[in-house]
């Protein structure tokens, strides 16, 4: 790669941003000041959003979930663009989930935005890609793990950060093999996305070989999430569900709504470990990972937001690095020259994950580890040591290129 | 030096080959929250010091009174006496110090401050901090000229060598390198400035009078993949010859020929291998190796690893007395 040393009528620009400018250095700076404007880089962040419940309050997803990661990488690439006349900014627009998300996504395109977030459901997520394609719109999906979006749905202008059902699920899997507790039981809701998380635990026993020595559905009837006196119950509930279950080592909850999942561990007829929607969870990020220079990240989320950086906060933060450092390496704000980086062979972006992160070139899903742990400790993170693949050990996460159904 | 002439005749008696100079080399334990020291001929941990709180980056005054030591979680830098081995003072390093470098003269210590993106400057002798030079995200890496003019700084995330003149401690010169540059460290003729990207997996050699990239080093090491081929600590042989590259969790260090760039051998040594640091005979040089716990005498004549020696929690930075 040839040198991109920032020429120096850039280097006034500098005092444009940068923070904690100490007294002597603004000074100095700011008698240069005034030059060339900067290349905006205009990111939206679409979010259908409401407050949800979840069976532990301590599980309720914090208000700004995903958008404050998008906002401290923002602040990175702006840091690091101060150098090179880059500016980034961030447009948020929130919506109800299951309205209409065409309107204020033609909004947001209307004034400027280029790149958008999406932190929506499968539907409105392809709605905005269809509606934006024309307008070379790029959209990074943060949150949807519908494996159908990278596959038979799948759209060219369209990048995944967030990982697939089935990358969760195989990196699950992984570590259930590599401990040697080959026998499952699964249990899984009534809703769509426990059905599709269902399918992928599947998939992922056929592929390592994990057997499912039974299955059983918990119908979500309606009732309350909570309640005073819930606990006496759920204690009596939950071990009679699980005591006509043939013998296994360990049972895998599919509760993508919180509807029954979180209630399984130490409730069960036998004492097994619980695994998938509550125990040991698969994941894009952990709070507590300090693994790879982790800490750094998460220190400098903690004091930028007050609280811990969970999943689509990561999903989100690499999105809007990916696209910042497209920028630096291109040194350009065009929206297609960015994108087609992207997709290049020289594209790769430090995450925090202990290599570089590339996007598959047949979806553009992002390859990324999976993380595995309970509420507060980071057990594992897969792909396990063993598991070999021709181009990348993160490629035997989710659907490898062979089986793809994607055309882009 | 001199006080050491009676031990070298010794061992020049006792055995045939080169004799080896007993100096003191100080190791940093990230998870140990201590620092190791091993004395160089024996290659024995000879003491232990408790220390502040995920001790990092760590250097040595010109005369060999003072070990300096990052105390990470401490935010703060932390002075070892190395006559008592107790610690006497700290200086104001700004929040969560990693690496840092001294000035040739000694006076002043440059700091990377991971989570502020700043470098500071601090007065070594008046213990007070000059100035906070805002830099790219997550500095790490510190480089200093020869001729202590020029200090070069990487910065994690922004990916970027900044060249900063240190009499005005203004950014003069970016440079984009490859993915999580680690560390900048200049050949001795301050021609030129080695900056390893740990994500990136290479090792750019920038032209300190162009402040351009001249050559890309890459590593390949048959049975391993190139991600995890990660690139962290270089160092530079007095001579200007070798240049040794710590690899991570490649477990090897790299030796380079400098006149060609062309990697000549990899040495293996323990599990993730992190930092460097000769010996001043130029005899050995010490690889920190982080999972396994240990530390590794590389021998420079041959480039054959001659021991390891077992130290506290997660090894992470080496320094070498100068006497």
């Amino acid at each position: 790669m040839t040198n991109k040393r920032v020429p120096n009528f850039l280097l006034p620009l500098l005092v444009l941003f940068v923070f904690n400018v100490s007294a002597a250095f603004a000074q100095g700076g700011s008698n240069a000041a005034g030059g060339q404007t900067p290349i905006e880089i205009k990111i939206g962040y679409l979010r259908a959003y409401e407050p949800e419940l979840a069976l532990s309050v301590m599980d309720i997803p914090p208000a700004d979930a995903g958008v404050a990661g998008a906002q401290v990488a923002i602040v990175d690439n702006n840091t690091t663009g101060s150098f090179l006349g880059q500016k980034f900014t961030l447009d948020v627009v929130q919506i109800k989930p299951n309205e209409d998300a065409v309107e204020p996504f033609n909004q947001m395109v209307q004034s400027g935005v280029k790149f958008v977030l999406a932190d929506l459901s499968a539907e409105q997520l392809l709605a905005i890609a269809d509606a934006g394609r024309e307008q070379g719109i790029i959209v990074f999906n943060v949150a949807s793990r519908e494996d159908a979006l990278r596959e038979e749905q799948c759209r060219a202008n369209v990048f995944h950060t967030a990982p697939t059902y089935s990358m969760l699920a195989d990196g699950l899997a992984q570590y259930l093999i590599w401990k040697q507790w080959r026998n499952w039981v699964l249990i899984y809701g009534s809703h769509e996305e426990d059905k599709l998380f269902a399918e992928a635990l599947r998939r992922a026993a056929e592929r390592f070989g994990g057997s499912i020595v039974a299955e059983k559905e918990f119908e979500d009837t309606g009732t309350a999430r909570r309640s005073d006196t819930g606990v006496t119950q759920i204690q009596r509930l939950m071990p009679v569900f699980t005591q006509d279950l043939p013998a296994h080592d360990v049972l895998l909850a599919a509760d993508e709504s919180e509807v029954f999942a979180g209630y399984l561990p130490y409730r069960t007829w036998v004492p097994r470990p619980v695994a998938g929607s509550a125990g040991l969870r698969p994941s894009s990020w952990h709070p507590a990972s300090e693994q790879w220079g982790g800490t750094q990240i998460q220190n400098r989320f903690e004091k930028a937001v007050k609280r811990r950086m969970i999943s689509v906060d990561m999903n989100a933060w690499t999105a809007v690095r990916s696209i910042g450092e497209a920028a630096t390496r291109t040194q350009s704000g065009e929206t297609e020259k960015l994108a087609e980086f992207i997709r290049s062979d020289d594209f790769q972006v430090a995450a925090f994950r202990g290599q570089r992160l590339t996007y598959r070139k047949w979806n553009q899903q992002l390859r990324q580890p999976v993380f595995l742990g309970d509420g507060s400790q980071v057990v594992s993170t897969s792909p396990q040591e063993g598991f070999l693949h021709q181009v990348s050990e993160l490629d035997t996460l989710g659907v490898d290129q062979p089986e793809t159904a994607c055309q882009l | 030096m001199r006080r050491y002439l009676p031990l070298l005749a010794i061992s020049l008696m006792a055995s045939t080959a080169t004799p080896a100079l007993a100096y003191k080399a100080y190791i940093s334990n990230e998870r140990g929250n201590s620092v190791s020291i091993v004395d160089t001929e024996t290659m024995e941990v000879i003491e232990t010091i408790n220390v502040g709180q995920r001790p990092r980056g760590i250097t040595i005054s010109h005369d060999g009174k003072y070990v300096y030591l990052c105390a990470s979680d401490d935010d703060t830098v932390e002075i070892i006496d190395t006559a008592t081995n107790k610690i006497v003072g700290t200086l104001p390093s700004g929040p969560d110090p990693e690496l840092f470098v001294l000035s040739p003269d000694g006076k002043r210590l440059y700091v990377a401050n991971e989570d502020d993106n700043l470098v500071t400057v601090i007065d070594v002798e008046t213990k007070r901090m000059i100035v906070e030079i805002p830099v790219g995200v997550e500095p790490e890496g510190m480089g200093m000229s020869p001729d202590g003019k020029t200090l070069v700084n990487t910065s994690e995330t922004t990916n970027m060598a900044h060249f900063i003149d240190t009499e005005t401690h203004e950014i003069t010169h970016n440079v984009l390198v490859d993915s999580r540059p680690r560390f900048a460290e200049f050949n001795p003729d301050g021609s030129e400035v080695w900056v390893s990207a740990e994500i990136g997996g290479t090792v750019s050699v920038i032209d300190n009078e162009s402040r351009e990239i001249k050559h890309k080093i890459t590593f390949e090491i048959p049975g391993l993949r190139t991600e995890s081929i990660q690139p962290v600590g270089v160092r530079i042989s007095e001579d200007g010859t070798k240049a040794y590259v710590a690899l991570g969790p490649a477990n090897r260090v790299a030796v380079i020929d400098t006149s060609t760039y062309e990697v000549t051998k990899y040495v293996l040594v323990g599990q993730r291998v992190w930092q460097l640091a000769f010996t001043p005979d130029q005899k050995y040089i010490i690889s920190t190796n982080g999972i396994s716990n240990d530390v590794t005498f590389i021998d420079v004549a041959t480039d054959e690893p001659v021991q390891s020696v077992t130290v506290g929690d997660q090894p992470w930075g080496v320094v070498v007395a100068p006497n």
